[in-house]
């Protein structure tokens, strides 16, 4: 015989104001198998919490019921009580008499009218709950991070020190990322190698971490705490165990017209390299495209001079699977293809800027290039066309940022910063020169950030006009900027010897694979979707897989580290226990009525139906059935409602339950 | 090749010399025109200016006409009109209640189904290649400056053609006829266009800076599609001259001229001789 305890809450005036809570406690009181029915003021505070736990024991209650706010905002608490005094926490349920009632309506009395079908709905359900066990897996003490840049390494390293084994995947041939090819980092100004190479190098010699670079996450299975990574080493063409790093190989190379993609064009690179000297692992790589053996089969100069015999044109791509427990997504972005074909056809334009037809115009990471130290010119400011010293540049913001005809409708934010940023780097290179910038609007917020770009324009002279510019032309030698300042209405025509565009900041290329691979969703845009835009940032709706750097949305550099340190403790909260739980409102198939057609198999957007076989004591095959892997199921309900032969239900969420809050309706 | 035809205005008046070269030019090419009977104004400037339900329905009502006498192709060889029935043809077919509305108002069906192009794309219809078997003669001596003006590739969401900033196909044309055309800075520059009435002194500006840049660049003269752009560049060249103290003496020819000329029309057949500025 079910006993039921219905606590109905005031929420303090936030339903006591327009539902009649005391007569909502009365009209459920008379309902069978209500032993009792409270309403009290504030049901998930101390007293409130305690007057339910007393009548748990007093009236022997064997299921529970809270009338209050969303089950997200208290579900636990209220549950977390009823287990303290011996009671199953799957047995309590909650009505959500706010969210869904006092705060959307304003007639007290048929406010109160619903309030109280909404609660009856929930002793319906209720009657039929049973005790659940919560799911219990082991866990593989072992992360996967995604993405060697600044957030990759960051998370990396954290989890690593906390003692854990790290395996670090990285699409290119030494980790480092973005980071690594920029000149100075606003707002400090300090040199961004400078910061950065020293964590790599703790990274390639860290005991914890397998690093494998020139790599790529090829496949993804199992679930939380134990997935299987498929890794796809692609072939290198050099022996990494033999090799020393010793350089004779790329100084031998004839192969010296690659443009080089560490410097995003500006320099060129041998056929068989290290993209640059502080790379980790300081080991070359062969491009198969522009290497002579392996294209026409003639030369092989890097292999005859090699002393280490490292060099093996027969080297193939690897397959190799790890075992993880958790993942970190670290991908980061790429810029937007100014004037390029684009995938999308929406974000195509951009061709009165004449990226790519004239020399002198170039994105915010090739000047980066050129005013590094460690690149092409080392810091010698050379425009590409004629290598001499720009007198005049002009930088343009938002170049495919909050532009919904040619490109993205969001903020980019970071390139304000870094405008600034290359409009000091310039002047303090060529004291006779004058940086401008075009913008919309200087977003600058952020520790010292305003600050920095006011430096830019009192100290270092920088011109800012607010306003776009409408074309970009080339005569005598000199690109004609044409703009318009829309603060003193004029329109603004800059004779300059080098343009830069701060073009949008979007998600790295195969983001969308990796994260179909990986259950993680993603918006139009590609970037990866965060579990809750303010409490769960760091979480994804994939269990156990996290997200950190601007693989999640546009990032500077302090808020990527911040992130993954973040994604860092997550991973590390997970394998502080010896086994995690689940919550178990999985779906169960019932495998005597499974018609094996598979269709939740399907269905399923997170792969957790596997097909099984029901054998018998003999070994002979009795059929085949759909079976729920609880470890990966999202409890979502879509092989539910899809089952044609009705053999799935939810725990929790039985069919059985919700016709009874239907009927208990109508 | 059997196709309708949407003079417009402007070359059945101040620029018949255009409507004569584009006659005789496709009239070679095995072109034959038929003009859509009873058309209208397309409304121009004007009516997108003063009244949205104009701007469509003046377009409308020659689409109309066009579906009505069974043309599926519309050459409308300016750019303004072509822009304008691209524009009514987009609205009426994604818009049930308007095409209901405009077939009330211009007392005729209208499904917005005709498909409206211009020179250009004739002479891409026609083929490059069929041009170059009936050409007689090689465009070496010019070295054009093609001159696209605001119209032929903008809107680019409702035209769709070429690229809106760096347009290259009439470049492709006239180097398949032999010409070797320019790179210049001005191909999709304003040259004032209807300022020409009110507000002379900014087309006089505007066209002194396509016609100096062309020049700049090499060109031995301007190529256009549109009547407007001839009228600004090449009668009021004189103007510009004057106003200026230089002497531009840069020839302005439609593009169907120099189709013309390899296909070995003379000056009379294409109207050239009416030009204001004449080759030396």
């Amino acid at each position: 015989m079910a006993r039921i305890g219905v606590f109905t809450c005031w929420c303090g005036e936030n339903i006591a104001r327009n539902v009649d809570v005391e007569k909502v406690a009365e009209a459920i009181g008379k309902l069978p198998h209500v032993r009792c029915s409270v309403a009290y003021k504030y049901m998930c505070s101390d007293p409130g919490q305690a007057i339910m736990r007393e009548k748990i024991v007093s009236e022997g209650l064997t299921g529970v019921v809270v009338a209050s706010c969303s089950p997200h905002m208290h579900l636990k608490t209220f549950r977390k009580a009823a287990e303290s005094e011996g009671l199953n926490p799957y047995v309590v349920e909650m009505a959500n008499i706010r969210e869904h009632c006092s705060w959307v309506h304003h007639n007290k009395e048929d406010a109160t009218r619903k309030a109280i079908d909404l609660v009856r709905m929930s002793v319906a359900k209720v009657l039929r709950n049973h005790a659940l066990d919560p799911i219990r897996v082991p866990v593989t003490k072992r992360a996967l991070v995604i993405g060697g840049g600044v957030a990759g390494i960051q998370a990396a390293l954290d989890i690593a020190d906390a003692g854990h084994e790290v395996v670090l995947v990285e699409r290119d041939p030494s980790i480092g990322g973005k980071m690594a090819g920029l000149s100075e980092t606003f707002p400090t100004l300090d040199c961004s190698q400078c910061i950065l190479t020293p964590r790599m190098v703790d990274v390639g010699q860290h005991p914890n971490i397998k690093l494998h670079t020139y790599s790529e996450v090829e496949a993804v299975d199992g679930y939380l705490g134990n997935f299987k990574v498929t890794i796809r080493k692609k072939a290198r063409y050099v022996d990494m165990d033999k090799c020393t790093g010793c350089g004779i190989c790329w100084n031998a190379c004839p192969s010296k017209k690659n443009l080089s993609e560490f410097d995003f064009g500006m320099g060129t690179r041998k056929a068989i390299y290290v993209p640059f000297p502080q790379a980790v692992p300081a080991r070359p790589v062969i491009d198969a495209n522009a290497c002579i053996k392996l294209t026409k089969d003639k030369c092989g100069l890097c292999e005859k001079k090699c002393p280490a015999g490292a060099i093996n044109f027969d080297d193939q791509d690897e397959l190799i699977t790890e075992e993880i427990g958790a993942v970190v997504v670290a991908t980061g972005y790429k810029l937007y293809d100014i004037g390029k074909e684009q995938q999308n056809d929406k974000l195509a334009g951009y061709g009165e800027y004449g990226y790519g037809k004239y020399k002198d115009v170039i994105d915010s990471l090739q000047f980066e290039r050129i005013v590094s130290a460690s690149g092409p010119t080392v810091g010698e400011i050379q425009r590409p066309s004629d290598g001499k010293e720009p007198k005049s540049v002009v930088f343009i913001s938002c170049v495919g940022s909050r532009d919904n005809a040619k490109g993205v409708s969001y903020c980019s934010k970071i390139c304000c910063m870094y405008n600034a940023k290359h409009t000091m780097l310039y002047k303090h290179k060529v004291h006779d020169g004058q940086a401008h910038v075009f913008y919309m609007d200087i977003r600058a917020g952020g520790k010292n950030y305003d600050e920095f770009v006011r430096r830019a324009i009192e100290q270092d002279g920088a011109q800012y006009h607010r306003g776009r510019v409408s074309k970009i032309t080339e005569e005598n030698g000199k690109l004609i900027v044409r703009g318009v300042d829309t603060l003193a209405g004029v329109p603004v025509t800059v004779e300059a010897d080098l343009v830069v565009l701060a073009a949008a900041m979007r998600p790295a290329d195969g983001v969308e694979q990796l994260a179909q691979k990986l259950n993680v969703g993603y918006d139009e845009f590609g970037f990866l979707s965060e579990s809750h835009p303010k409490l769960r940032p760091i979480e994804t709706n994939a269990a156990g897989v996290f997200v950190c750097g601007a693989c999640q949305g546009p990032k500077d550099i302090p808020e990527s580290v911040a992130q993954a340190s973040a994604a860092a403790g997550k991973v590390m909260m997970m394998f502080s226990r010896k086994e995690l739980t689940r919550e178990p409102e999985v779906a169960c198939v019932n495998e005597q009525n499974c018609a094996a057609c598979f269709a939740c198999a399907r269905a399923c957007p997170f792969n957790a139906i596997e097909q099984a076989e029901i054998r018998d004591r003999n070994g002979n095959l009795v059929k085949r059935t759909a079976r729920v892997n609880p470890g990966l199921c999202m409890g979502c309900g879509t092989c539910v409602a899809i089952c044609p032969s009705k053999s799935v239900d939810l725990e929790g969420f039985t069919e059985q339950q919700i016709y009874a809050q239907v009927e208990s309706l109508v | 090749m059997d196709i309708g035809y949407y003079p417009g205005c402007a070359l059945h008046g101040s620029s018949n010399d255009y409507e004569m070269s584009v006659r005789a030019c496709l009239e070679v090419l095995g072109v034959q025109l038929r003009e859509v009977d009873d058309w209208i104004c397309c409304g121009a400037t004007a009516a997108h200016s003063l009244n949205q339900k104009l701007a469509v329905a003046l377009p409308a009502r020659n689409l109309a006409l066009a579906e009505c006498q069974g043309m599926q192709d519309l050459l409308a060889p300016c750019p303004m009109c072509s822009m304008e029935l691209i524009k009514a043809n987009q609205a009426i077919s994604a818009d049930a209640k308007l095409k209901k509305e405009m077939a009330e108002i211009v007392e005729l069906k209208v499904e917005g189904k005709v498909s409206v192009l211009n020179l250009i794309q004739i002479f891409q219809q026609v083929g490059l290649d069929r041009i170059k078997e009936l050409a007689v003669k090689s465009l070496d001596e010019f070295k054009p400056a093609c001159y696209y003006g605001c119209l032929l590739t903008r809107p680019p969401e409702a035209l769709q053609f070429d690229d809106c900033e760096q347009p290259s196909s009439m470049e492709t044309l006239l180097e398949g006829l032999g010409a070797a055309p320019i790179d210049w800075n001005y191909k999709t520059e304003c040259c004032g266009a209807g300022m020409t009435m009110s507000n002379e002194d900014t087309v006089l500006d505007l066209s002194h800076k396509i016609l100096t840049n062309a020049a700049d660049h090499g060109a031995n003269c301007l190529v256009v599609a549109c009547p407007m752009c001839h009228v600004n560049l090449d009668m009021k060249q004189a103007d510009i001259d004057r106003r200026y103290n230089v002497q531009h003496d840069m020839v302005v020819y439609y593009l169907s001229d120099l189709v013309g000329f390899a296909l070995g029309l003379d000056e009379q057949r294409l109207g050239v001789n009416r030009h204001f500025v004449a080759k030396h």
